[in-house]
């Protein structure tokens, strides 16, 4: 079954066979264009047959069936199936470019206390790693901080730009806090066990993060004439403008983590992590909590665990009624991220339907990073930030890209690694995709 | 036996029992004299088997002279009647660091890892310290002595903890009234061994416990060398082969490890006495087919603090089990006839040994084998038989005298003697009356001595209104205080207990400094009663003894944790019906067919199949697949990296299989039935690697395929050139510097085996005969490489000594040089989509898969991930994806092909008629990213099972919940608060992990 088939004029006319640089980003929309006959995958759950999808300037202006009338370029694309851009949550792609390269390293800077770190200035939009995201249907990321208790500040990017201000779409949307933890690894180079041990420091650890609130609160009120960049990127989470990205993963932290930040008067919650989320759903959904849930193909936390633990939480938050987005962190978490599809896929495997899975990656990320005015579902009016798929997106077996817009700009699906694949396959004469 | 013991300490006095007769004397005149003492009226306990009810024992000079129930007693002799107390041979600890204190270490604080050892005319490995002696670093404490002695040990073998060879313990009687001279029994009495590195050293090989089984393996090999060929002085082999015929100990650790720890003993004739496996009970047969003898630790843990639920939701059922069922292991071992002693080895301190041993015969430990574990077989597993272990003629006059028989849990010891002498003497409580009223002249107050169940008040005062004083008891003594009112001062008292009528005799201090002696009778005295004051733990002894049976001790399963089974699956006749079958043969998928298995191997393959035995499994919709073969994983080792030196073909990972790592059940949860467990990649040439069946539950033996080929791993690049850290002093550090290695390394190799075929007398070298196997072809190279240029580098280093690689591994720019692979021969084994993890993936593409396939190289996907490992059926889809390959090609990547790769596909890999029934039954197409398995068959049993996994998770959730009510109910009774819980922390490996 050796897949083959063309890129349309359209997309072929913007690759310039440039060697290792990487792609051009693609130029703003210039006319209409009509995609015609695919199955829409709209993001919200519902899921539209032999559709026409038109967008212009960047905006979807009119989805439908047969009662849609084509304008602009018409392109053909009956029998794939068209989704909303994926979207990489709490993502540390374009701030490293090779993790053993220490030269490429931008994702964690000193200190524990930093939420005034922005990352938005340090992405590299010109990353070979942003790249390749796009034949798989991730269009779109939260460029996060990592490390520390605050890791610092988010920004949203699209993954096709020339620039980190081109690239923006939200800039500066969340502080992220890494909720200390109950338990400690043990230092076992200095003699310790290497297993986990009661963290006598917790309550402190915690004081010093809600603290860190209350004098935002002060700060606020008193208006000092030194500015504290510290507070200063905290002001924005009690007015609600900045969301509080906390990561948690056990019962014990994950409900100390809500309610302190609720009590400390922090408005916009969203969980990173949540792997004991499944045992305190009610309270999740009583603070209307929603969750960013860690990378299903991962390991179960501890022996015991369920050999699916990972595979089936999103499944069981979902069905709890929580808000549920998937992200990619873990070890080699960029190139990682160009799975995210597959996440959903594999997670719908264990009890969602393929709409609902396709939700974890889409609207409700969109929706839980603020930004599902324009993103994250294939509606009239919001941006033209989908894909083209020959099969089914979430199945590895069939994520075939043909097309990808982001603002409706038509991007260049090849990469790096294409390039190269298509010159060692010329070299040994052997047919390739296309 | 009061009597006695005053007349014990004059005795004390006079004898030196082995001063030695060439000692000068200046202080004082130069005489001695021992006499006679015998204990009559006994039961003397000769040995746990040998009893006299009424006997006597007869000592002089530190030495027994007769034991017997007709022993002729001399008018000389100083006779104390035991009144039917019990005498035992005092105890024998074979292993013990008593006194003997380990050196400081030599250097450190260097900038990379030191190769090099630190001593000259010793062993190349400075972990290798067979010339140590324990005496050397010997002071005898007197400390420790007093608490060896009030557990009943009287004599400790005793050695310098230090290393992988220890040299050689020394044993001594831990009598404090004699000198080094006349307690050192054996200076020179063993030789000693471990896995663990010396601290005396930082040479940095071995650094695994693969490698410190290598290590000693060529240990032996030298010395044998050096015994008939040495030219040069070692003194460290000197040693070594001086002492092999001592006993030799070997500190094990776990029941795996005791079990490889045989393993070299059993390989150069040298028994090893083994120390350790305390979890034996695990796997008692296998530990029970060594024929070895032990010495068994008793460091049963203690309970977990589970009062927070979160924190106790932490604890893995293996952690609260092994609470549960570690006291039964001494009791597992005499069941099976195994041979142990039981030590002080391993706890905390000596103090808490009896509390331990009570609880081993708790759990069922006959007293009898408690009594050899601690005597007899120590005894004689030190060869000191003819002094020690028990009470006969000749031997060492160590002896426990008991109120009642031993282990029995209100039993006393009243007193320890070594070399003839008591020590540990326990003061009799003496019986008091229920009251005593005593006035004084003169005064109006008078005392109240009470007497409650052996709880003694005291009272002072006029008439009713009593003062509460305070009172003790030492012995035949009372001791009291009591605030005088009147007088505003404290009045004072000492009385001595009359045994024959209970009378008082004492006198009062007063405030004043006046004091007035009184005599007091009881005003009440109830015979009968036991007031004996300083009884430990009075209350539990009713409790315990009722409480035997009722001890709930959990089900050992396979593995013994989690997701473990009581039984090991078994082989079925299994009849698949109306399956989509994916052969993995020119028959391609073959849909509604039956596939049938028996003797777990497949029988048939056809439509409308049946057998009347066979259970049948309704496979309508479902697929059924080869099993998954992951040609690349450290899942099931303990430890992966053998870095200690740039080659280690040495190493066998198939010795440190780790038949419990969990990942084992969750790989086959993803359909994965075998893997080749590799060695890592921190050296150009790796070691050894085991190729195992993922049985869930069986021993690593069983895990092990039977003839399974022969490979090693290699690697290239950064990893080996230790690019990403901090080392800078070993070669290579250049991919250049790898060509040369290899290189020099093969000619050795070559030049080894033409003097080995030559005939002349030959050094055994694991390392040069692992590599001379593959210039025979006998063993196969699995090289971790990325980049193209060392790729090819290996190929021509291979071809110029006229053999192939068999399989490159990562391979990621195989792509690059596929041609030049295929007309090599060499197999790829690759990631599906990683890359820029460093700088020499920046060039891997997930379409490397698809090009080498094409060009002609067996390709495969592998894990080297233990998440990834179990989806790989997924990463093999995903080359469906990345360079369109046909989905029975990406199948085959997975299954065939690694089977190929592994030169198992005569065996496995497929679904062809007579081949091992490693199958898998998924819900769905195998490459769909929905799929999942269902059922994992492994030799015609099923390891994995979808509706079990339910029934396992059910009873894990039960069992946990049990121990954690046992755990708070234990607590309870015992008032500790017990050892905070801990979270296992499992060591994800991969080739890079170094630990």
């Amino acid at each position: 079954m050796n897949i083959k088939y063309k890129f349309s004029v359209l997309i072929l006319s913007l690759v310039a066979v440039t060697g290792f640089a990487q792609q051009t980003p693609a130029p703003a929309q210039s006319e209409a264009i009509t995609l015609a006959g695919a199955t829409v995958h709209v993001g919200n759950g519902s899921v539209i047959e032999n559709a026409h999808l038109i967008f212009k300037d960047g905006k979807i202006i009119a989805l439908g069936q047969n009662e849609i009338t084509p304008q602009g370029q018409i392109v053909n694309v009956s029998g794939q199936h068209i989704y909303p851009g994926i979207i990489a949550p709490v993502s540390s792609l374009g701030l490293v470019e090779i993790d053993a390269v220490r030269q490429s390293k931008d994702d964690d800077e000193l200190g524990e206390y930093g939420p005034n770190i922005r990352s938005l200035i340090a992405y590299n939009a010109e990353s070979q790693v942003v790249e390749s995201m796009r034949p798989n249907g991730v269009l779109m990321a939260q460029i996060t901080p990592q490390g520390g208790v605050f890791s610092g500040t988010s920004s949203i990017v699209q993954l096709d730009a020339w620039n980190w201000e081109d690239a923006a779409v939200k800039a500066d949307d969340g502080v992220h806090l890494h909720w200390p933890n109950t338990y400690r690894r043990g230092r076992w180079w200095m003699g310790e066990d290497r297993g986990w041990k009661p963290n006598k420091e917790y309550e402190n650890q915690v004081e010093t993060i809600t603290d860190y609130f209350d004098r935002t609160k002060a700060y606020i009120a008193e208006k000092p004439e030194v500015p504290n960049q510290a507070i200063e990127a905290l002001v924005g989470t009690l007015d609600g403008t900045k969301k509080v990205y906390v990561y948690a993963d056990g019962v014990r932290e994950i409900m100390d983590a809500v309610s302190q930040l609720k009590n400390h008067g922090v408005l916009q919650i969203v969980l990173v992590g949540g792997y004991q989320s499944d045992q305190i759903i009610p309270f999740l959904k009583r603070h209307d909590i929603p969750v960013l849930i860690d990378r299903v193909h991962s390991l179960p936390q501890q022996a015991d665990d369920d050999y699916d633990k990972p595979f089936k939480l999103p499944v069981l938050l979902t069905q709890g009624g929580l808000t549920v987005g998937l992200n990619a962190r873990g070890s080699m978490e960029r190139m990682s991220t160009r799975n995210l599809p597959f996440y959903a896929g594999h997670t719908s495997g264990f009890g969602l339907s393929a709409e609902d899975a396709l939700k974890l990656v889409t609207s409700n990320t969109a929706k839980i990073l603020g930004i599902d005015a324009d993103y994250g579902t294939l509606e009239v009016g919001k941006s033209a930030t989908l894909f083209v798929s020959k099969g089914d997106a979430l199945d590895m077996r069939t994520n075939q890209l043909s097309h990808a817009f982001i603002d409706g700009r038509a991007l260049s699906l090849e990469t790096h690694q294409t390039e190269l694949y298509q010159r060692y396959s010329e070299k040994y004469g052997q047919q390739t995709q296309d | 036996m009061k009597k006695y013991l005053f007349s014990l300490i004059t005795i004390g006095i006079f004898s030196s029992a082995f001063a030695q007769d060439y000692f000068p004397k200046n202080d004082q005149l130069k005489e001695n004299y021992d006499g006679l003492i015998a204990f009559t009226n006994a039961v003397i306990h000769i040995d746990a088997d040998r009893e006299i009810d009424s006997g006597t024992l007869l000592i002089r000079s530190g030495k027994i002279i007769s034991v017997g129930s007709n022993v002729k007693i001399p008018d000389h002799a100083l006779v104390h009647d035991m009144d039917g107390k019990h005498i035992y041979p005092s105890f024998v600890d074979a292993y013990t660091n008593f006194g003997v204190s380990i050196p400081k270490s030599e250097g450190g604080g260097r900038r990379s890892a030191q190769y090099e050892p630190n001593r000259e005319g010793f062993y190349w490995n400075d972990h290798i310290r067979a010339e140590q002696q324990a005496v050397d670093h010997f002071k005898y404490d007197e400390k420790t002595a007093q608490s060896m002695r009030e557990q009943g040990f009287g004599v400790v073998h005793s050695l310098l903890k230090d290393g992988i060879a220890r040299g050689s313990g020394l044993i001594v009687a831990l009598s404090d009234e004699s000198s080094d001279a006349d307690r050192l029994l054996e200076t020179n009495a063993s030789q000693c061994f471990s896995f663990e590195k010396s601290s005396q050293s930082s040479q940095s090989y071995p650094g695994s416990l693969m490698g410190a089984m290598a290590l000693l393996r060529q240990m032996y090999h030298d010395a044998n060398w050096y015994q008939n060929n040495g030219t040069q002085t070692d003194q460290t082999l000197d040693a070594l082969l001086a002492n092999r015929a001592k006993p030799a100990f070997f500190e094990a650790g776990d029941n795996a490890n005791a079990l490889r720890a045989h393993s070299i003993g059993a390989q150069f004739n040298q028994p090893y006495i083994i120390v350790g496996a305390s979890d034996g009970y695990e796997y008692l047969n296998e530990i029970a087919q060594t024929k070895a003898q032990f010495v068994l630790p008793i460091n049963f843990p203690e309970a977990y603090d589970v009062t927070d639920p979160y924190y106790s939701a932490q604890l893995s059922l293996e952690d609260l089990r092994r609470w549960n069922q570690a006291p039964i292991n001494p009791n597992k071992f005499a069941e099976q006839n195994i041979k142990f002693s039981l030590s002080t080895h391993d706890l905390k301190s000596p103090k808490s040994f009896s509390e331990h041993l009570s609880k081993a015969i708790e759990y069922g430990l006959d007293p009898k084998a408690a009594l050899r574990a601690l005597t007899t077989v120590p005894a004689a597993q030190l060869g000191v038989s003819s002094m020690v272990g028990s009470l006969e003629a000749g031997k060492l006059a160590n002896f426990l005298i008991s109120d009642k028989p031993l282990f029995s849990k209100d039993s006393q010891m009243q007193s320890h003697w070594i070399l003839g002498k008591p020590y540990n003497i326990k003061l009799q409580q003496q019986k008091t009356s229920d009251e005593y009223q005593i006035a004084i002249a003169g005064r109006a107050a008078r005392f109240v001595v009470e007497n409650k169940d052996g709880n003694l008040s005291l009272k002072y005062g006029e008439g009713d209104s009593l003062e509460t004083g305070k009172i003790t008891q030492d012995g035949q003594w009372l001791k009291w205080q009591v605030k005088d009112k009147d007088q505003n001062g404290v009045l004072r008292a000492m009385a001595q207990i009359n045994p024959d009528n209970l009378e008082l005799s004492g006198q009062i201090f007063f405030q004043d400094g006046a004091s007035r002696s009184f005599v007091a009778s009881p005003t009440a005295f109830t015979p009968g009663i036991n007031p004996n004051a300083e009884n430990d733990s009075p209350g539990d002894t009713n409790n315990s003894s009722s409480q035997g049976s009722d001890l709930e001790v959990m089900p050992i399963t396979y593995p013994n944790m989690g997701y473990g089974r009581t039984q090991l699956p078994t082989q079925q006749t299994v009849l698949f019906k109306n399956a989509t079958v994916w052969t993995g043969e020119k028959e391609g998928i073959l849909s509604n067919t039956d596939v049938l298995v028996k003797n777990g191997k497949i029988q048939a393959i056809g439509t409308g199949l049946s057998d009347k035995g066979a259970r049948i499994i309704d496979a309508t919709g479902k697929h059924l697949t080869a099993g998954i073969i992951d040609e690349h994983t450290h899942i099931a080792a303990l430890t992966i990296n053998e870095g200690g030196q740039n080659s280690s073909a040495e190493v066998r990972i198939s010795d440190v299989v780790n038949p419990k790592d969990i990942s084992i059940y969750r790989n086959l949860a993803g359909g994965v039935t075998s893997a080749q467990i590799l060695h890592g990649s921190a050296n150009p040439i790796g070691g050894q690697s085991a190729i195992i069946k993922l049985k869930w539950g069986a021993s690593a033996q069983e895990m092990l395929y039977d003839n399974a080929p022969k490979f090693i791993k290699f690697a290239l690049g950064e990893n080996v050139k230790q690019s990403n850290w901090s080392s800078f002093s070993r070669y290579p550090q250049t991919r250049m510097g790898v060509e040369q290695l290899y290189i020099n390394y093969f000619n050795r190799a070559r030049t080894y085996l033409d003097n080995k075929k030559s005939g002349a007398p030959y050094r055994v070298d694991e390392e040069l005969e692992i590599l001379g196997e593959i210039l025979e072809g006998e063993r196969f190279i699995s090289c971790h490489s990325y980049v193209q240029s060392e790729i090819n580098m290996l190929m021509k280093v291979a071809e110029s000594f006229d053999f192939r690689v068999n399989t490159f591994t990562h391979i990621l720019e195989g792509y690059k040089v596929a041609d030049k692979m295929a007309q090599h021969g060499v197999g790829g084994s690759t990631f599906s989509d990683w890359w820029a993890y460093k700088y020499e993936v920046k060039d891997a593409i997930p379409f490397n898969a698809a090009i080498m396939a094409r060009a002609g190289v067996t390709t495969a996907i592998n894990s080297d991930d233990d998440e990834m490992a179990r989806r790989l059926n997924q990463e093999a889809a995903k080359t469906v994806k990345y360079g369109g390959m046909d989905e029975e090609e990406a199948w085959a990547m997975v299954t065939i092909n690694p089977a190929k790769l592994l030169h198992l596909d005569n065996r496995t890999g497929s679904i062809k008629k007579g081949k091992d029934a490693d199958l898998v039954l998924w819900n769905e197409h195998p490459l769909s990213v929905y799929a999942h398995a269902e059922k994992t068959m492994i030799d015609g049993a099923f390891y994995f099972d979808i509706d079990e996994d339910q029934a396992l998770r059910q009873a894990l959730q039960k069992e946990k919940n049990q121990l954690i009510q046992m755990m708070l109910s234990d607590q309870k009774s015992s008032g500790s608060k017990g050892r905070a819980p801990r979270k296992r922390d499992r060591i994800k490996f991969e080739c890079e992990t170094i630990n």
